[in-house]
């Protein structure tokens, strides 16, 4: 089984986030990056599916030079090779899902695991729109039946299931209030959500493995996509300040409050 | 040995061991957590989510000495990588910088039990061999202590001889038929002896060359006493041990016959520095635990974090944590940096990692006595932030201040590594390996010229302070000449001032090379120093006072205090401003 993993470079959201005065972006000086979370429980996935019914792993990640620490990072968890589509400009959601189209189309792997959405942009469409680009069955949210405290996840055992005959696989999805499970034939688009698995930490051995696995270095413009953006972004803007509570005496002054200064009941 | 080769510098360019007292700070880059590579920030996260997730979780069985859970979250961080970095590819290991053992060390001091006992034996339970075993030891047991299969540990401390290690009174015989030693004897406080499968022993070979072996578990004659139970680290094995006519086989002698003070000495070099390391590991780990419970905390209607006296503890106790991890790191790097530049293979190069250690044991000193005496000073403060509830097990900020204390007794007391540190660097000038006495001789020259820009006044403290040093040392050693020894109030605070010289000049170079507009980190840094140069030029006075008399003390002193400039300060802007910066990383600041 070939899988395609996507890993997109991300601010540390632990740290904090300061905009450019101008709106214009964010202050990058002294900011910490790592793979977007979601990107890293896909490829905790991908390895597992790998290690269960063999194959390959593949990374892919798009932006500039830096961006190959993270595909380090998901070659030091275990993917076994990587490819680094270079571009410096803005991306949006449609562009990375043409270039990926392109990747795809030359790697030809049976399943592609992207997260469900990065959590630097939260656009949540990438994976949606490679899947219709390339006229693929998708299932977004992916999830899985146990909790991760469980045994199975103890094992690292796969949540996506290759179904018999190995054509086709079955995806449990979150869906509001439950869970909603799928079979999509192969290939086919997965994006993954929070409560798939828990993604491993990369052993010392296999940090150092990872710097001798092959990054193969690509260009748009050699794969023929134009990256200029569909959606640019106008402006950025801090969250207002949180202001300070207040202690209410009792509930009469609560509803009161509710009603006359906050005006959410009537 | 895996060395970058293609960035070492040059081997003129690194500043020998001791340097920093004689040369200002030109233009030689300084390493520090901001230059690490993408790989050793892998490392540490990977040893930080080992951390997190398989022994954080775990803590309560382990305070209760649950060996069985210890020794497999160990083997577990065999699987890791966690115990490998120091051994050689050849024997299953990693072979990794030293500064990428460092980062793995400082994330272990999330709790003190582990950290110690992992220490313990990735450290002086297993260098020794890395060290000085021949092929066939290492063969033998390096991969399984890389796996942690086996567990080592270090046998040098006895009942009667602690900080005089070589006093050991444990004895070794030939037997008659020359096929193995015959051990008598005890020792003392030995960490993961309850667990053990290999012990490094000291022993005296006819009572009188010192000399190191390695025992194993169920040699006949090897017996493991009883548990210590102990102020902190409660969960870690602290045992004594006896050797009853305790059959060693020769193959068991570890390096040479006479030669044992050359490893239990080298490998303290190594174990001090990391020492150092872990102390600032521990202190951040303080600083978060005081900062979340000060934002809390409510008294007087309003979070303890808003009040004055609180902001003025978690700055001061940033600035000197800041202080210590530059001073760490930097010489990690020196280290790295001279090995790498020395290039060499396998057992050549192990030797000159050994002789590094040696070239920089003066900075390794520093490191255990001013680690361990911030994270001292820090874990109070951090407990005091606590009120009554720091006093209270449920609150872990209990148990770091129990776990820490040990530190300034264990790696060499640091009474014994002050006298350490004026001693290396006398010794070091009369061999000529130093110029200190061209700098005495110097010492009314006019100071170099600070760096335009920023921390200015800062810089200049740490030439002064190099003075003032300079100075009580030229004082010393005319007054006492080869007395000096025997004066160790002296000795020991000539060693505070060379100590807080490092420390300034440490944190003022990170911060120029590394991130030289920041505003918080200026802050950190005048915070810091403001504070250092008043202990220094106080200790400096001291050593004065306890070296000279009447007119000669007077004119001595007055030269000291033209050491001592003014400088305008604003302790309460720089706190606001490191105190601030503490909330978006709820807690130590620097990233
Ligand atoms: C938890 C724990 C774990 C340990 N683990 C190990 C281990 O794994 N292996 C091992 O070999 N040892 C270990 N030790 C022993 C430790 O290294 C010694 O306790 C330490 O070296 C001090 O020796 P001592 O206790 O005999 O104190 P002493 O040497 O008796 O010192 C008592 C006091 O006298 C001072 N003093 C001694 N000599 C001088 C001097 N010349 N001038 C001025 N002051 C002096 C000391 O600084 C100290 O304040 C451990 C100890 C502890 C508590």
């Amino acid at each position: 089984m070939k899988i395609l993993v996507t890993v997109k470079r991300v601010e540390d959201p632990y740290q904090a986030i300061k905009v450019k005065p101008d709106g214009s972006g964010i202050i990058s000086d002294g900011m910490n990056y790592k793979p977007n979370p979601f990107d890293e429980i896909a490829v905790e996935e991908a390895l597992r599916l790998r290690d269960t019914h063999q194959g390959e792993v593949v990374a892919v990640t798009l932006g500039n030079e830096k961006c190959v620490a993270e595909l380090r990072q998901a070659l030091a968890m275990g993917a076994d090779r990587g490819i680094h589509v270079r571009h410096d400009g803005p991306l949006d959601s449609d562009g990375v899902a043409r270039v990926l189209a392109k990747i795809v189309e030359q790697e030809k792997p049976d399943l592609i695991l992207t997260g469900k959405q990065a959590i630097d942009d939260d656009q949540n469409q990438a994976g949606q729109l490679l899947a219709e680009y390339l006229h693929l069955g998708q299932a977004t949210f992916a999830s899985k039946k146990e909790s991760l405290e469980s045994e199975a996840e103890k094992a690292k055992k796969p949540g996506l299931t290759l179904l018999p005959g190995g054509k086709a696989i079955e995806v449990v999805r979150e869906v509001d209030g439950g869970l909603e499970t799928l079979a999509l034939p192969l290939p086919a688009v997965v994006t993954c959500d929070l409560r798939l698995n828990l993604p491993r930490y990369a052993s010392l051995p296999n940090i150092m493995k990872a710097k001798k696995k092959e990054v193969k270095e690509l260009s748009p413009a050699g794969l023929g996509v134009d990256m200029t953006p569909k959606v640019t972004t106008r402006r950025f803007a801090a969250p207002a300040a949180r202001k300070g509570g207040v202690k209410v005496p009792d509930v009469a002054t609560l509803v009161e409050k509710l009603r006359h200064e906050a005006k959410v009941i009537s | 040995m895996a060395v970058n080769k293609e960035n070492a510098p040059a081997a003129d360019s690194i500043p020998a061991g001791g340097a920093f007292l004689v040369a200002p700070l030109g233009a030689t880059r300084v390493h520090a957590p901001e230059s690490f590579t993408d790989d050793q920030r892998m490392y540490y996260q990977t040893a930080q989510q080992f951390m997190v997730r398989e022994v954080l979780p775990h803590i309560d069985r382990l305070e209760k000495k649950d060996y069985p859970l210890l020794v497999s979250l160990l083997r577990k961080a065999g699987e890791a990588g966690l115990l490998s970095i120091e051994i050689p590819e050849a024997y299953g290991g990693l072979d990794l910088d030293r500064t990428t053992s460092m980062l793995v060390a400082e994330a272990m001091t999330l709790y003190g039990t582990w950290s110690v006992s992992i220490g313990a034996h990735t450290g002086i339970g297993t260098l020794p061999i890395v060290f000085f075993g021949n092929e066939a030891q290492k063969a033998k047991y390096l991969p399984k202590l890389a796996t942690g299969e086996l567990m080592a540990c270090y046998a040098l401390t006895e009942s009667g001889s602690g900080s005089d290690a070589l006093g050991a009174k444990t004895k070794a015989v030939l037997s008659p038929d020359g096929k193995s030693y015959i051990l008598d004897g005890n020792k003392q406080f030995i960490t993961n002896a309850g667990f053990a499968d290999v012990f490094i022993v000291f022993a005296k070979v006819d009572g009188e060359k010192f000399t190191g072996f390695i025992l194993e578990k169920g040699m006949p004659g090897l017996v493991v006493g009883k548990e210590e139970h102990k102020l902190g680290l409660r969960g870690s094995s602290t045992c004594q041990l006896s050797f009853e006519e305790c059959r060693v086989p020769v193959e068991n002698v570890l390096g040479e016959i006479g030669k044992g003070h050359r490893i239990a000495f080298n490998i303290l070099n190594m174990g001090r520095l990391k020492l150092g390391v872990g102390s600032a590991g521990g202190a951040k780990n303080a600083i978060n635990l005081a900062w979340v419970y000060a934002r809390d905390r409510k008294q007087f209607g309003k979070a303890i974090l808003e009040f004055g006296l609180i902001r003025e503890k978690l700055a001061r106790a940033v600035a000197r944590t800041y202080a210590v991890e530059s001073m760490a790191y930097r010489t990690c790097g020196l280290i790295d940096d001279r090995i790498a530049s020395l290039g060499g293979e396998s057992a050549a190069a192990h030797e000159q990692v050994i002789r590094v250690l040696e070239e920089y044991s003066i900075e390794s000193s520093i490191l255990k006595v001013y680690g361990s005496e911030t994270l001292g000073v820090v874990i109070d403060e951090a407990l005091q932030i606590h009120g009554g509830y720091g006093f209270i097990e449920e609150y872990p900020i209990e148990r770091g201040y129990r776990d820490q204390r040990v530190n300034r007794i264990f790696e060499g007391t640091n009474e014994i590594n002050r006298m350490l540190i004026t001693g290396m660097l006398l010794k070091k000038a009369v061999k000529g390996q130093l110029p200190l006495m061209e700098a005495v001789s110097d010492l009314d020259a006019p100071l170099p010229e600070a760096p335009a820009g920023p921390l200015a006044d800062e810089w200049r403290a740490a030439e002064l302070i190099k003075r003032m040093a300079l100075q009580v040392i030229q004082a010393a050693v005319t007054t006492f000449g080869m007395e000096l020894e025997h004066h160790q109030e002296v000795l020991a605070a000539i060693a505070d001032v060379v100590m807080e010289a490092y420390a300034i000049e440490s944190s003022v170079a990170r911060t120029l090379a590394h991130d030289a507009a920041n505003p918080v980190r200026h802050a950190i840094v005048r915070l810091f120093t403001a504070e250092a140069r008043e202990r220094a030029f106080s200790r400096a006075r001291y050593a004065l006072a306890c070296t000279l008399k009447g007119d000669d003390q007077r004119q001595a002193a007055a030269a000291l205090a033209k050491r001592d400039e003014f400088v305008i300060t604003d302790p309460v802007a720089d706190r606001e401003t490191i105190v601030t910066a503490m909330e978006p990383t709820a807690g130590y600041p620097i990233r």
